[in-house]
């Protein structure tokens, strides 16, 4: 074991990561530890763009922004926190092309902006071009132009290093983060990593779905390091399910395919969202549209023999256009399906896509252990965190932007602290439960395989949890996740070496995404209405005399060592905006 | 040497989208292993699979490991080309196991996977990216400026960012470095990658470091290096004229113009 002092530890290098990092290093002497090389991480693959009113095309504003956000995540969305994200935008998207990325362009010269989902003109007028982007690769130009300016700041990376544990230690009656305990993929070598502040941005945990656009690495190791550790998880019920994944693979087809133009049509060639979306259409919101496709297919107009996709036409838009604006997206429609886009529709259906929830933090990404009380140095951004800017729905684009504009506000945050703040002593034998972990699944011999516990997770997520729901098939969901955890306890693997052993780390990330499935179970079961992402044909309406705050889930462990969740409830922040209904 | 057997190929291998319903095949894939752990030689390990062709070779990867050999060492994260995580030599040839499609590359005979070449082998397919970013890294790859900062955005015309366009979509994946017959021989070559990167700054408008860059390429190690021997831009799965990048780099250091 070895033992490293740092007065900032970033986990995980994707937009979030890295962005914290460019402003931690400035200021505090700052490690980034990443289970991926930087580059490797999946911001890289989103497309569509980064919302901003900069009004470089049209006349926008951030008030209009933040109201679509807000409307966008059904009233669940921290209102102030929202207003932050959406007047920070502009700064975040001009920060990124000063630091190079090449931003598509307008003839004047200045950021081209583009159509995206929810986004409109004086609180739903009509849709608005908003999404700043570099063709459908915009995700990818960001990572990059991010790990670019990591060069040129010299940040210090320790690839390959998986954080499995978040250490605390009580001082003076107070829980303070001491920092975090990583395995080394290339030896086997445990780490202890004590830090001043510690900030999580390692993402989502999408691969609890098997239909789905998230990577095969995006197993929510932040969230259940946390969370096991004591500390609670926000609004885990909320999934955002992307309309357009391409149909059984669930590669993701950007939104921006429909800001081009792109429609939505059922077997009969209808253009349905008009049916659910007359003013917005094809530009409603996610959850909107994801349930509408899942409509249209129930009632027997889905696509192809069995009924179970639609299409997204491309047919009627130019080539040049299709060429010049989406060219990764038509290239995996030909490589995956071999169909050209030019001539034929894609058949898409929802995939799962994005959590919404996550690590509670404030708008400074502090982590919250309870409803208002913040952990000294410990800090979250991005897909992992839940400040909560998405609510129960986050709109296209936002994304993108969250991770800059809470990576950057983690980032100086948590330098800041660790310019004053001292070392918190490491608890005793830091790296133990790491050590037990790691020696348990190494010479453990039991029957059960890791792949066929995943795969059983995988299906019961889909065929349970996913855009519609019940209280019947959400408790078999919670039966199941019960059933595949007893039976991870005696899961064994083959690979018994030190070097590189991805088999003993895909049995880790297993046992994350099973107390991530549960959590998100769990807290689906309690909320009896209809909200964005979370759809109860048993209560398909929202209900906001009970039902209008967020969700915090906590880790629970008797005295007998049995483990179990407790729900409890936080107001959600309200500025502005009245709750009203929800049209597009 | 084993040859372990799926019985029957499982739910993950169900027909695929857009195409009729598709008989699995058997295909054997004969993986190149190396662990340091267990010995020091390398050696090629067959494995049969019942499988859909349309699968990409990743998937048949995976299937190995989950199934039949949990020790199959190999790196992949997106796995739709966009991470550059999986770039492998499959039948002697630099592509993404994730973009490649069995039925593309003559199941028939056997599928040879092994790492790519001029890089160390760690495990398996797994190979030290270490010189390879270390390369990449040298050549200041990051936009350099003199000046105040502008209030707005810096304005650039639709052509001058055409201009760099195709050298924009690197994934850092490797496959166009390790493909280079150069880099092979002599570790010390920049190799492609570094020099596509090179270019995306040296002929952006907005970046005043191109002088510098092209000092740094004009070292024996650079692009002068470079044979054309197009085995890189062959071996890009993002498509980049990675030669025709290279000369661009090379005029541009005999004309200083760019």
């Amino acid at each position: 074991m070895k033992i490293h002092k740092y007065d900032t530890v970033i986990v995980g290098a994707g937009g979030a990561g890295m962005r914290a990092a460019i402003e931690a290093t400035k200021r505090s002497r700052t490690a980034v530890l990443t289970k991926l090389y930087p580059t490797r991480s999946h911001t890289g693959a989103a497309q569509g763009g980064m919302a901003a009113a900069l009004a470089n095309v049209e006349e926008d504003n951030w008030e209009w922004h933040t109201f679509d956000t807000v409307k966008g995540g059904d009233y669940l969305v921290d209102q102030d926190a929202a207003e932050i994200l959406a007047k920070e935008a502009i700064d975040s998207v001009l920060d990124l092309e000063k630091m190079g990325l090449p931003f598509n362009r307008t003839p004047d010269g200045t950021i081209d902006q583009r159509r995206f989902g929810g986004h409109s003109r004086n609180h739903g007028e009509a849709p608005v071009r908003r999404s700043c982007y570099a063709a459908d690769r915009t995700g990818h130009m960001i990572l990059q132009t991010l790990y670019q300016n990591c060069v040129k700041e010299g940040v210090e990376f320790f690839n390959e290093f998986y954080v499995l544990d978040q250490l605390i230690t009580e001082v003076d009656g107070v829980k303070k983060s001491a920092g975090v305990v990583a395995y080394e993929l290339a030896t086997g070598e445990i780490h202890v990593f004590q830090a001043k502040a510690v900030i999580y941005a390692s993402g989502g945990c999408g691969k609890f779905f098997k239909v789905t656009s998230n990577a095969h690495t995006l197993t929510g190791d932040g969230q259940a390091a946390v969370y096991r550790r004591g500390l609670p998880l926000e609004d885990m019920e909320f999934f955002q399910f992307h309309p357009t994944g391409i149909w059984r693979m669930g590669i993701l087809l950007t939104e921006g395919a429909r800001g081009e133009g792109g429609i939505l049509r059922n077997k009969d060639g209808e253009r349905f969202m008009e049916k659910y979306a007359p003013v917005m259409k094809d530009l409603a919101s996610r959850d909107v549209v994801s349930r509408s496709i899942y409509t249209e297919i129930r009632e027997g107009r889905g696509c192809g023999p069995e009924g179970d996709h639609v299409y997204l036409d491309l047919t009627h838009l130019p080539p040049e256009q299709l060429d010049a604006k989406l060219p990764d997206i038509t290239e995996f429609a030909r490589t995956y399906l071999g169909i050209e886009p030019y001539t034929d529709p894609i058949p898409i259906q929802p995939t799962a896509h994005y959590a919404m929830g996550g690590i509670p933090t404030n708008v400074e990404g502090e982590v919250l252990s309870d409803n208002t009380t913040v952990v000294p140095g410990l800090y979250a951004a991005g897909e992992v965190a839940c400040v909560s800017v998405h609510g129960a729905n986050r709109l296209g684009t936002n994304s993108l932007l969250d991770i800059n504009v809470f990576g950057r506000r983690a980032g100086i945050a948590a330098a800041e602290y660790s310019a004053t703040a001292d070392f918190v002593e490491l608890p005793e034998d830091p790296a133990k439960l790491v050590e037990e972990q790691v020696e348990r699944l190494r010479n453990a011999t039991g029957s059960e395989r890791v792949t066929e516990i995943r795969k059983e997770l995988q299906e019961t997520m889909d065929a349970n949890v996913m855009v519609f729901r019940t209280e019947q098939t959400i408790k078999t969901a919670v039966e199941k996740i019960g059933e595949l955890r007893e039976r991870y306890l005696n899961v064994s693997i083959q690979d018994k070496g030190k070097r590189f052993n991805t088999d003993l780390l895909e049995a880790i990330e297993l046992g994350n995404l099973l107390d991530l499935a549960e959590v998100m179970a769990v807290s689906a079961l309690a909320r009896k209405e209809s909200r964005g992402g979370h759809y109860r044909e048993d209560y398909p309406n929202r209900d906001d005399v009970n039902f209008m705050r967020h969700t915090m889930a906590y880790r629970e462990v008797g005295d007998d060592g049995t483990e179990s969740i407790r729900l409890d409830y936080k107001p959600v922040v309200q500025t502005r905006y009245q709750p009203m209904e929800r049209k597009y | 040497m084993a040859t372990p057997t799926l019985e029957k190929a499982d739910e993950a291998g169900a027909p695929e989208p857009g195409f009729a319903d598709s008989p699995y095949i058997t295909v054997t894939f004969r993986i190149r292993r190396f662990n340091p752990e267990v010995s020091e030689e390398a050696s090629w390990q067959d494995f049969q699979l019942e499988i859909d062709p349309k699968e990409r070779v990743l998937d048949a990867l995976h299937k190995i490991k989950w199934e039949l050999d949990g020790s199959l060492t190999f790196r992949r994260s997106c796995a739709h080309g966009i991470c550059g995580s999986d770039a492998m030599r499959i039948n002697g040839r630099n592509r993404l196991a994730c973009k490649t499609l069995i039925k593309d590359i003559n199941p028939e005979k056997p599928i040879t996977v092994e790492a790519i070449k001029g890089l160390t082998v760690m495990k398996d397919l797994v190979v030290d990216m270490e010189p390879f970013f270390q390369a990449y890294r040298d050549v200041m790859p990051f936009l350099i400026t003199t000046g105040n900062e502008p209030t707005r955005e810096r304005r650039q015309s639709a052509e001058d960012r055409e201009r760099f366009d195709d050298t924009t979509k690197c994934i850092l994946c490797a496959a166009c470095t390790s493909s280079c017959p150069v880099f092979w021989n002599d570790g010390q070559y920049f190799g492609p990658a570094a020099i596509v990167n090179a270019h995306r700054f040296i002929f952006d408008s907005r970046d005043e470091g191109g002088e510098q860059r092209l000092e740094i390429l004009n070292d024996k190690d650079g692009v002068w290096r470079c044979r054309t021997t197009f085995n890189c831009s062959e071996a890009c799965p993002r498509g980049i004229e990675v030669t025709k990048a290279i000369q661009e780099v090379k005029r541009a250091l005999i004309t200083r113009r760019f």
